[in-house]
């Protein structure tokens, strides 16, 4: 008896240890990643050259290149990285629904179709005000979430979750319809705009986006893994949940609200990147196991991680043009959802 | 009491029995309606444009063609085919829908739910970025492959999971291969620079069609669709289900594989005039259903007009609602069929 229950003891232990090991790893790996898109572009930067503008000592066309186009676009990279796979973890444990992902259920394509309003109004895009956007785009995520919720209830069944997962593609497909119509009314010149967004593009690029991007992310991200143990015992299922003491329905309130926020703001400066919720969180999984104390984290990183590759790979392959993150992402992305499709049961 | 269920049960019954009949008179009235409301339709639209023309020129235009007038050729070389390449993808899609949904009892059936679409669509990616200068009808050949492998690998995908073949499952499947595929033909698309080549493939739009794809295509869809008159019998009796058909002595694995190469045909020659332009083939089915029966016999020449009707209002439309600049035919479809797809997966009772 007592040998087991140490043994239970060195088992969470390890797994803990583990863990720490995994997020080490990803974090080596997200900084190898960084350096090596501080590198890619049309012009090239040799390392040296890289450590000298660095330090402040190169050319002022090496520094306008590095610390005005690539910096803030990594940085915008991994910080909606981040986002969009702890929403998507949230997602999947509040919905209790493996193919959960705000770009699959819909909730990106809301955000998206806000922003797009906001940005017409401004004769050029970049002049929209910046701080605005998140916000903007966290009401249209918000509402979009609330209809999706609403037109998948239904009584005597609640949610089921593929039913839940139809209804988002069916509105995600409603709301890019929608967001051509509008934006063709509003401003022809938009289409250009609307075309790369949906592709997935990361296209706020400079500092102020990450500004405006980086509030949202630093109070929602540790809120979501500060509530991880709620999500623990939420994933045990309603009714065990509540009978561990936790109050279920406000719970998931909060977290989905954190889960759509998070999604919002992160679309909002960059495009419609999907499956990075789906992915990353699932990855987490298999590394470090269903605790969300690890699990959140490990799918923040795995997340930045896909993210950053995607955009480095996407600005790489095809120089001078680059392909945007979100059709790099989707590459890697789908094959992987109907994989996952193919193993469910239903 | 029991009187009572019984009146309560009466009108309910009564209801089922004439959902179930056939409405053969319905059903012709439909195609009599359809086509003199498409013939109105086809006028409108040749009519209305850019610039305004009078029915008279028309008439003209079509009749006593004459190249000096402006008018004339605004007609004969931008309208016309896209008004009758309308009529024929809308056609095509819609039979196309019936077919599945008929076939395979699925309600959420749709060439473009389904990848078939998608398929044709990155098919022709393939085509313009390697083989530049194949003709249309190679082309054609070409998206009928794709369509063929889009849809095997979405229904193998659904086939394949526990629990098997829902109808939900194959449109997910679907939604995650058109992501795939819509991504890989853009990646296609910049490694190749032939962006403006396929730029009508992803807003979906008849403005481009022209006479010598109109002249290519119509054979094809012109014989699958009478393929499928010919076949509506046969699947009038799958649509009662597989082992009814069996029973009733019909070869079901033949019937199945004519009507999948009519779809096949169908969806893949449609994609390469107009795109991947979804929704047609859900909507139009279900709501002839609802109209004529359950007798495919009269469902599938019905769905063609009615499809045809549809795609030529759509288009016009996508012409008019903001002047000056075109909508792409495809989100004004969808922005109708979202709703109806949504209406569609909450629905409790599945009536084919």
């Amino acid at each position: 008896m007592k040998v087991r229950k140490q043994k239970a003891i060195s088992f969470d232990e390890a797994r803990r240890r583990r863990g720490l090991q995994v997020l080490a790893v990803l974090s080596a790996l997200i900084a190898a990643v960084f350096v090596i898109s501080m590198n890619t572009g049309y012009i090239h930067l040799t390392p040296p050259q890289l450590l000298h503008t660095l330090l402040g000592r190169g050319t002022d066309k090496q520094e306008l290149i590095l610390f005005d186009f690539r910096l803030p676009r990594i940085v915008i990279s991994i910080l909606i990285g981040a986002g969009l796979a702890v929403s998507g973890a949230v997602m999947q444990g509040v919905f209790r629904n493996d193919l959960a992902d705000p770009g699959i259920l819909g909730i990106n394509a809301g955000a998206g179709l806000m922003v797009m309003l906001l940005v017409s109004f401004y004769p050029a895009t970049t002049a929209a005000p910046v701080f605005m956007l998140p916000l903007v785009a966290f009401v249209g995520a918000a509402c979009t979430a609330a209809m999706i919720y609403a037109l998948a209830y239904k009584r005597h069944e609640g949610i089921s979750p593929i039913r839940l997962l139809l209804t988002g593609v069916a509105v995600a497909a409603g709301m890019s319809a929608a967001m051509i119509v509008l934006t063709l009314r509003l401003d022809p010149d938009k289409y250009q705009f609307v075309a790369t967004w949906l592709a997935g593009s990361i296209w706020g690029t400079s500092w102020k986006f990450v500004l405006s991007l980086l509030p949202w992310i630093l109070i929602l991200l540790p809120y979501v893994i500060y509530k991880a143990r709620v999500m623990n015992v939420l994933n045990l299922g309603d009714q065990t949940a509540t009978g561990l003491g936790a109050a279920v329905t406000k719970e998931q309130f909060r977290l989905l609200g954190a889960a759509v926020g998070l999604a919002a703001a992160s679309v909002a400066v960059s495009g419609g990147i999907g499956f990075v919720g789906l992915v990353g969180p699932h990855l987490a999984r298999r590394l470090v196991g269903p605790k969300h104390q690890l699990m959140l984290p490990a799918s923040a990183l795995l997340g930045s991680l896909l993210v950053l590759t995607a955009d480095t790979i996407g600005r790489w392959i095809l120089q001078p043009s680059e392909i945007p993150a979100g059709i790099v992402v989707a590459v890697i992305g789908a094959p992987y959802f109907l994989y996952l499709l193919a193993r469910t049961r239903s | 009491m029991s009187q009572q269920t019984a009146t309560g049960t009466g009108p309910l019954r009564r209801q089922n029995e004439v959902k179930l009949r056939s409405r053969p008179w319905a059903a012709t009235l439909i195609l009599v309606g359809g086509l003199i409301a498409l013939a109105l339709g086809i006028a409108v639209s040749v009519s209305f444009g850019a610039a305004d023309i009078k029915l008279p020129v028309v008439w003209n235009a079509i009749f006593h063609f004459n190249p000096d007038i402006t008018d004339h050729q605004i007609i004969r070389e931008l309208r016309l085919p896209r008004v009758l390449g309308g009529v024929m993808i809308g056609a095509s899609f819609a039979v196309a829908g019936a077919i599945m949904q008929g076939m395979t009892r699925n309600p959420l059936a749709d060439s473009g739910l389904m990848g078939i679409n998608s398929g044709a669509g990155f098919a022709l990616a393939l085509v313009f970025a390697f083989m530049p200068n194949l003709p249309f009808m190679g082309l054609i050949l070409y998206a009928f492959a794709g369509a063929g492998a889009g849809a095997a690998v979405v229904y193998g995908i659904g086939s394949l999971a526990k629990g098997g073949l829902t109808p939900e499952r194959l449109v997910l499947a679907g939604a995650a291969l058109s992501a795939l595929l819509s991504a890989l033909s853009e990646g296609v698309a910049l490694y190749f620079k032939i962006g403006q080549d396929l730029a009508f493939w992803y807003a979906g739009g008849i403005a481009g069609t022209k006479w010598f794809q109109l002249k290519i295509m119509f054979p094809w869809v012109f014989v699958a669709i009478l393929g499928a008159i010919a076949l509506s019998r046969s699947i009038t009796m799958l649509s009662l289900g597989e082992d009814i058909a069996k029973g009733l002595g019909q070869r079901t694995g033949l019937v199945k594989l004519a009507g999948a190469l009519i779809v096949l045909v169908l969806a893949g020659s449609s994609v390469s005039v107009v795109g991947a332009v979804g929704f047609i083939g859900l909507i139009i089915p279900h709501l002839t259903r609802y109209l004529v029966g359950v007798d495919y016999r009269w469902i599938i020449p019905c769905s063609a007009v009615l499809g045809s009707l549809l795609v030529v209002l759509a288009d016009l439309t996508a012409r008019t609602i903001i002047p000056q600049h075109e909508t792409p035919l495809g989100a004004i479809l969808a922005l109708i069929g979202v709703p109806f797809f949504l209406y569609l997966a909450r629905k409790e009772r599945r009536e084919l």
